[in-house]
């Protein structure tokens, strides 16, 4: 209930500030199992992906948390598990555990996912290079369709160290499927995958 | 007719006017609608069925409008301050997005929509008429560039003040002047409680002087004076428009406090700052290589260019209020 009311409440605020528009050009917004891959700028990327889908593919679609940062705080961590159902992941690499196993747990039961390949946050105008999970994931997971998506001026609405967001229109396009071809090599897969996505700046 | 309009309080005869405006909406809505069905067989008719869908969405603009402003009479003058402020609010957004900001700018930008933004249109809701005109261009104006000097960043220092600086006078300033016109004072008895007349008269008058000059630009098809800036405006459209403003203003002057001849005048200057300002509007626009605040390739910002639609009004709103205010010390 309390979830709920704090999800609209995001909502609201969230188009309040940066109309948290979606632009679908090159597959519809349809409930497949998909993998949306984005650039990463800001925390808040991962709220605006959120309120950007239409409700009813949010309620079966995961953003991953960075655990550090999300979970810093009980409201954060309340936040990200009650509101946005999201994923954790381990940005601190331990030897002894792989650190997609909670991302293919979730694809395994079925969800969508929203993944920023980066790894981190990107401060210059591309995208830093993908990391390797993008390309693990999909060739464990062929049948799950990959969205890459650009979204739009988040880094101005909150920059780093700064605590109140200013209002500036942000979008989310998200552009037509990448598909991993058979005997791809890792490395074109994942610079392809990234052009995809820079190419959605301009559309 | 006329004597039975006179005798109605002021209240009836506001919402006499809203009854007749909300009844040739609904009149020119179901034309539209009707037309639709017309056949198109060649291109001539594709064409012209394009012109209706454009209408159409013109239509439910103006629908919305209406809405808007009746919403805020039925609500009182309060709810219309508040209601004006989301209309500043989501113009200076729009703008915001569309110049370029640095880092250093984001407590300037913080200023600019929490705390100039409530405070001017506080102070038009509590009719603090001798601060609301000088709170932005004294103090704000001044204390602006210091919070961003503040910040250290000095790239472009001037150019980034100069944008947020006029962002926030089209936007805030010159929107908040609208429902300052609702707490205008005349001296005439027989006006009080009827100033909502005022906002409607000077929409109205703008809003036409807009449509007839976009219509005769459509029709008479000269060349645009302007190349550069705009590729529809012509001096002489211009004029038919801005004439056109001016005679339904003068018409028009029963609705308000001044005599047909004042009304014209009033009119007329309220017709010429607001399709000179948007004119300017477009040269910024052109100068950030767009061509509507609303779209940026496929409005990659979310905006529905709302900022497109008002900027008239903000440029005619402060120059006929003060203009009101002067000729008539109200």
């Amino acid at each position: 209930m309390l979830a709920k009311a704090m999800g609209l409440f995001l909502l609201g605020f969230v188009r309040l500030l940066t109309g948290a528009q979606a632009r679908w050009y090159g597959c519809p917004p349809k409930a497949e199992q998909r993998i949306y891959f984005a650039n990463h700028q800001s925390h808040a990327d991962l709220v605006m992906i959120w309120a950007a889908l239409p409700a009813e593919l949010r309620s079966i679609t995961r953003p991953i948390a960075a655990k550090d940062y999300w979970t810093a705080s009980k409201f954060k961590e309340w936040i990200t598990t009650s509101v946005f159902n999201a994923i954790y992941v381990d940005r601190a690499r331990t030897a002894d555990q792989d650190p997609l196993e909670p991302l293919i747990q979730a694809l395994e039961s079925g969800d969508s996912i929203i993944i920023f390949p980066e790894g981190t946050r990107g401060h210059a105008e591309e995208p830093q290079p993908f990391k390797a999970g993008l390309y693990n994931l999909a060739l464990k997971f062929p049948h799950v369709v990959l969205v890459p998506a650009w979204i739009d001026n988040v880094q101005r609405v909150m920059p780093k160290g700064e605590v109140v967001p200013v209002p500036i229109l942000c979008s989310v396009t998200f552009g037509a499927p990448v598909q991993l071809a058979p005997g791809e090599d890792r490395g074109e897969f994942l610079a392809r995958a990234r052009h995809a996505v820079i190419a959605l700046r301009d559309v | 007719m006329n004597r039975f309009l006179r005798e109605l309080t002021p209240t009836q005869q506001v919402a006499a006017l809203f009854v007749i405006v909300f009844g040739l909406l609904i009149m020119i809505s179901v034309v539209a609608f009707l037309l639709t069905f017309r056949k198109s067989a060649d291109a001539r008719d594709e064409a012209w069925h394009e012109e209706l869908k454009n209408f159409r969405r013109l239509l439910g603009t103006s629908w919305i409008m209406v809405v808007i402003f009746w919403i805020g009479w039925a609500l009182g003058e309060k709810v219309a301050t508040v209601l004006f402020a989301f209309i500043a609010f989501f113009s200076l957004r729009e703008f915001i997005t569309l110049s370029p900001t640095r880092r250093g700018d984001h407590r300037s930008l913080v200023l600019a929509f929490f705390v100039v933004l409530p405070i001017q249109f506080w102070l038009v809701g509590t009719a603090h008429f001798d601060l609301f005109t000088v709170f932005i261009p004294v103090y704000v104006f001044f204390a602006m560039p210091v919070a961003s000097a503040l910040a250290g960043d000095t790239q472009r220092f001037l150019e980034r003040n100069a944008k947020l600086q006029w962002g926030i006078t089209v936007c805030v300033y010159g929107m908040s002047h609208v429902p300052a016109l609702l707490l205008l004072d005349f001296d005439k008895e027989s006006y009080e409680g009827k100033n909502a007349f005022l906002v409607f008269f000077l929409v109205f008058v703008v809003q036409t002087c807009m449509v007839v000059q976009h219509l005769a630009t459509r029709q008479l098809k000269h060349p645009p004076s302007l190349p550069e800036i705009s590729k529809s405006f012509n001096w002489r459209t211009w004029g038919v428009g801005v004439a056109s403003g001016s005679l339904l203003g003068g018409l028009l002057s029963f609705i308000t406090p001044f005599k047909p001849g004042q009304a014209l005048v009033m009119a007329f200057i309220a017709c010429v700052a607001g399709s000179m300002g948007h004119l300017m509007m477009k040269a910024l626009k052109r100068d950030r290589g767009i061509t509507a605040w609303g779209r940026r390739g496929q409005s990659i910002t979310g905006a529905n260019g709302l900022l497109d639609r008002v900027d008239a009004l903000c440029f005619a709103a402060p120059i006929f209020f003060h203009a009101v205010r002067w000729y008539f010390s109200a």
